[in-house]
């Protein structure tokens, strides 16, 4: 294993940033992975950082293939996770926002660039993301319809679910979307929650990703076969929203099998606890997604469901 | 009259509101739209909408047509000195058209599109962010310039940037409406957390020129309207920081400078030293400067509109 400086800047009063790339290998550019590029993303930078611990294991056995490279960035954004900040530490920008990147523009644009760069002209790129709101997910690797993307790969994770959604606009700028764009078979891998470590969770993310990669003759690794994916789409999956305010009493958990009219939560009214309203679930399915902060808004989706 | 256009619960005891003042002149049938306060660290709207209130009221006479303005479209965020909308991630002005069976915020974004849908015209009123300065301009698409840039240039501005049409910038508001046929034209000017007054009253010199124009003022109008400068004929040149340190400006900005002219340097308030002389690569007009003095390697410093010969 080399460990590399990718990127580095001064800082004016601050330790310098640095991005470090963990290279496992050489030879063909196989597999890319990218950590946490929000500081809030513990859960990512934790899976990543098993990755390379698990690889480290394989190279000191001998178990890593030959003529394959592969690439692990556990950490893009540490400015703003050492200060519990989510996006960048000087102006609020969004890492992922920002790719393909520009190496002679803002902050961000140079450390996506920088990012772009060093991951892009691998075979399989693999990205730990997190979700715009808050709240569990059911493990699943996810990709967007760009007419690029490989779902029988992705059902190489072993993880229960493939999800291929539909971009909008502003996805044009996240990592996931341009390194499918520039040629990279890309997967993001959503599994548990963000800025709390859950063990389970990040296991069966880390798991996956060495599945993966034994599968794709990168490793030697063999284990379990894991889940026969299931392939979702935008159309397989129902919101639940809340229609009042208040405190959310949750009773049902992500990966719960679910009927309809089961009752999902009740909505606490924040002063006399009363219930102001009972949510009940509209289809029979699973629970993709659970919404975990306990104050709603009116309008918050509290549930995915995942209904066929 | 105010008028609450959305109301939505809020965790505890509270209304997430947005609201519109809704001035009726006359029998005209045009209508206007002067919207602001999305992001919330930008407050040069907020004088525009005082000024533009009282005086419609004060000449209420002249106006055929109405008037719609929403000071705030993100109020949370405008009272809590946020630019986002407080508890969500993604940037107000990259949700549009919204989203009715989505999101809270998703949900407020798609209810502003439709309340403000059939508008004769929208102003989109911005001011840029806490770390730039930008001289009053108007920024229009460039698969919408020529129908946007007649009405952009009487508004009283010194600049019209014409921008390339990039796919993220779809999920804007002033995008959204555009594309359904409400002509939306986007103001950046000053800075974010201040107000410029001088700017403002030169943007309501220029909403009232186009309202004259569009039939709606029967009153005076200002006789020094600016003939605004426009991107096409020229181009715009970026100046990002090379080394991270503390700006020590050397220039004022809206100023004309020449190739080679020093912009400000970047020095190292440790050492003492200077990490590097900007320069000016063109002669032209210095329309964005950043006035907040801490960078890193990366922070845009200036934009300078270099016409061509």
């Amino acid at each position: 294993m080399k460990q590399e400086i990718l990127f580095s800047m001064k800082s004016p009063y601050r330790d310098e940033f640095k991005i470090q790339g963990f290279r496992f290998g050489s030879g063909k550019k196989s597999v890319a992975i990218m950590g946490a590029m929000r500081g809030d993303e513990v859960q990512q930078q934790f899976t990543c950082s098993q990755v390379v611990k698990n690889l480290m294991e394989l190279e000191e056995n001998g178990l890593l293939i030959p003529d394959h490279e592969i690439l692990v960035i556990p950490s893009a954004n540490h400015f703003s996770m050492n200060i519990n900040k989510r996006f960048w530490a000087m102006d609020n920008t969004d890492i992922n926002r920002m790719f393909p990147g520009y190496d002679k523009g803002e902050t961000t644009q140079r450390i996506a660039s920088a990012i772009f760069e060093s991951v892009k002209e691998y075979e399989y790129g693999i990205q730990l993301a997190s979700f715009y709101l808050p709240g569990e997910f059911i493990p699943h690797v996810r990709m967007m319809d760009t007419g690029f993307q490989n779902i029988e790969l992705a059902k190489n994770f072993g993880l229960p679910y493939v999800f291929v959604r539909e971009p909008k606009p502003y996805d044009t700028t996240v990592l996931n979307y341009n390194w499918q764009i520039f040629g990279t078979h890309a997967f993001s891998i959503y599994a548990g929650d963000t800025n709390i470590i859950d063990k389970e969770s990040a296991k069966i993310a880390w798991t996956s990703i060495m599945r993966f990669m034994n599968k794709m003759g990168v490793i030697d690794h063999s284990r379990h076969e894991g889940y026969h994916s299931s392939l979702i789409s935008d159309l397989n999956i129902q919101s639940v929203l809340s229609d009042q305010p208040g405190i959310l009493y949750s009773l049902k958990d992500a990966g719960d099998e679910i009927k309809k009219g089961d009752l999902l939560a009740k909505i606490l009214d924040p002063f006399t606890g009363c219930i102001v309203s009972e949510i009940i679930s509209p289809v029979s399915g699973t629970l993709f997604f659970a919404h975990q902060k306990p104050l709603i808004h009116q309008h918050t989706v509290l549930f995915k469901i995942i209904s066929f | 009259m105010v008028k609450t256009i959305i109301s939505e619960g809020l965790p505890v005891d509270e209304k997430l509101i947005i609201r519109k003042n809704v001035i009726q002149g006359k029998t005209g049938n045009k209508r206007i739209c002067i919207v602001t306060g999305t992001h919330g660290d930008e407050l040069e709207g907020q004088y525009v909408c005082f000024e533009l209130i009282r005086m419609l009221n004060e000449n209420i006479d002249s106006l055929n047509g109405t008037v719609e303005i929403y000071p705030a479209l993100n109020p949370l965020g405008l009272d809590s000195v946020n630019r986002g909308f407080p508890t969500f991630d993604l940037d107000m002005n990259r949700i549009f058209p919204g989203d009715a069976g989505g999101h809270l915020i998703e949900n407020i974004a798609h209810q502003i599109v439709n309340d403000l849908k059939g508008a004769d015209m929208v102003i989109d009123i911005h001011s840029s962010n806490i770390f730039l300065r930008e001289m009053p301009q108007a920024r229009v698409n460039i698969e919408m310039a020529d129908q946007l840039v007649p009405f952009a240039k009487l508004l009283n501005l010194d600049f019209i940037w014409v921008h390339g049409a990039a796919t993220v910038l779809e999920s804007t508001l002033a995008h959204s409406l555009n594309v359904i046929g409400t002509p939306t034209v986007v103001v950046e000017m000053g800075i974010g957390m201040r107000i410029t007054r001088l700017y403002g009253d030169r943007l309501i010199d220029g909403i009232i020129n186009l309202m004259k124009e569009m039939g709606m003022w029967t009153g005076a109008v200002a006789e020094d309207i600016s003939n605004p400068q426009l991107s096409t004929l020229g181009e715009v040149c970026f100046l990002n920081a090379e080394a991270s340190g503390i700006i020590i400006p050397s220039v004022s900005h809206s100023v004309h400078v020449k190739k080679g002219d020093l912009l400000c340097q970047i020095v190292d308030p440790f050492g003492g030293t200077i990490l590097e002389n900007v320069l000016s690569p063109v002669d032209g007009l210095l329309f964005t400067l950043r006035t907040y003095p801490v960078v890193n390697e990366g922070s845009l410093i200036a934009r300078i509109f270099s016409e061509t010969n």
